[in-house]
C-alpha cells in the first residue's frame, strides 16, 4: 500500500520570545519544511510566543537575523490557520494591532486576501489542540 | 556594597525577576536584558511589581534587547532608564560585583 497522499494535521506550538532562545526560529524552518510535503499545518502563538510575531521588530543592535518577515511568507506556503491565544495578548498588555497582519491568496476567488490569523481563547485553542495528529511544541 | 543584578529570562517563563527583586539589597541595580527586557513594558501582568521596586532599585533596560522584540520604547515604564551596550559595561565597571540571574 502506498503512503503518498496521506496528509495528517500538524500543529506547531510556539511558546518562546524570539531571539532569546532559538526554539522560534528552528520552529519557523521546521513548519516550512513540513509545509513543502502538503500536510495539514497550523500555528498556535500561546505565552510568549506571540512576541514572535510583534511588528517593527529590528535585531541590528543585537547582531542577529531579524526572522520576522519570514511569517509573512506562510500564506504563498498554504499555511493559512493561525491561531493566537487572546489571554496571552491580555496578560502581555497587548492587542491583535501590535502583531503582523497575516494573509493568504484564495485562487478561487481571483486571488483575494484573506487574513490567517484567528483570534481564539485558551478554551478553544485546547479543542483545536485535540483534534491534531501530531503536535510540536516549541 | 552596591550590586548590579542581571536578569535575561522572561518574567512569564520563570521567577528570576520575582525573585531578583525580592531579594535585591537597597542601594542595588537591575539591568533587564535579552528576553527580560519585556518586564518594563506597561501594562503586562508584571507591571505593578516593576512601578514598586522603582522606590527602592534603579531599573534599566536593554534598547537593543527592546527594539529586537519589537517592544516600543514609548511603552516603557517610567522611571527605567534605557540603556545601549556602552551603559551595560559603564553599570558593570559602578558597581562593586556583579549578579547574573538564569
Amino acid at each position: 500500500m502506498s503512503e503518498e497522499g496521506i496528509v495528517k494535521k500538524f500543529m506547531y506550538v510556539n511558546r518562546k520570545c524570539p531571539y532569546g532562545t532559538i526554539y522560534a526560529l528552528e520552529s519557523l524552518e521546521v513548519v516550512l519544511i513540513t509545509a513543502a510535503f502538503d500536510q495539514d499545518v497550523s500555528l498556535a502563538f500561546t505565552d510568549d510566543g506571540v512576541y514572535q510575531l510583534m511588528k517593527d521588530q529590528k535585531t541590528d543592535g543585537i547582531g542577529m537575523k531579524n526572522f520576522s518577515s519570514t511569517y509573512a511568507a506562510l500564506g504563498d506556503y498554504e499555511i493559512k490557520k493561525i491561531f493566537i491565544d487572546k489571554e496571552s495578548l491580555d496578560e502581555r498588555g497587548l492587542s491583535i494591532s501590535d502583531l503582523q497582519e497575516l494573509v493568504w491568496e484564495d485562487e478561487d476567488e481571483d486571488y483575494a486576501e484573506k487574513s490567517s490569523i484567528n483570534l481564539v481563547s485558551r478554551a478553544e485553542l485546547s479543542k483545536i489542540m485535540s483534534q491534531q495528529d501530531v503536535v510540536m511544541s516549541f | 556594597m552596591s550590586m548590579l543584578h542581571t536578569v535575561n529570562k522572561s518574567p512569564f517563563e520563570n521567577s528570576s525577576v520575582a525573585s531578583c527583586i525580592s531579594m535585591c539589597a537597597k542601594s542595588s541595580s537591575i539591568l533587564f536584558i535579552e528576553d527580560a527586557v519585556i518586564s518594563v513594558m506597561k501594562s503586562t501582568k508584571f507591571a505593578e511589581m516593576i512601578e514598586s521596586s522603582l522606590k527602592d532599585f534603579k531599573i534599566y533596560a536593554l534598547k537593543p534587547d527592546l527594539e529586537a522584540r519589537g517592544l516600543s520604547l514609548n511603552n516603557v515604564i517610567e522611571g527605567v532608564e534605557i540603556i545601549e551596550y556602552e551603559g551595560f559595561v559603564d553599570l558593570t565597571t559602578e558597581h562593586d560585583s556583579v549578579q547574573s540571574w538564569l
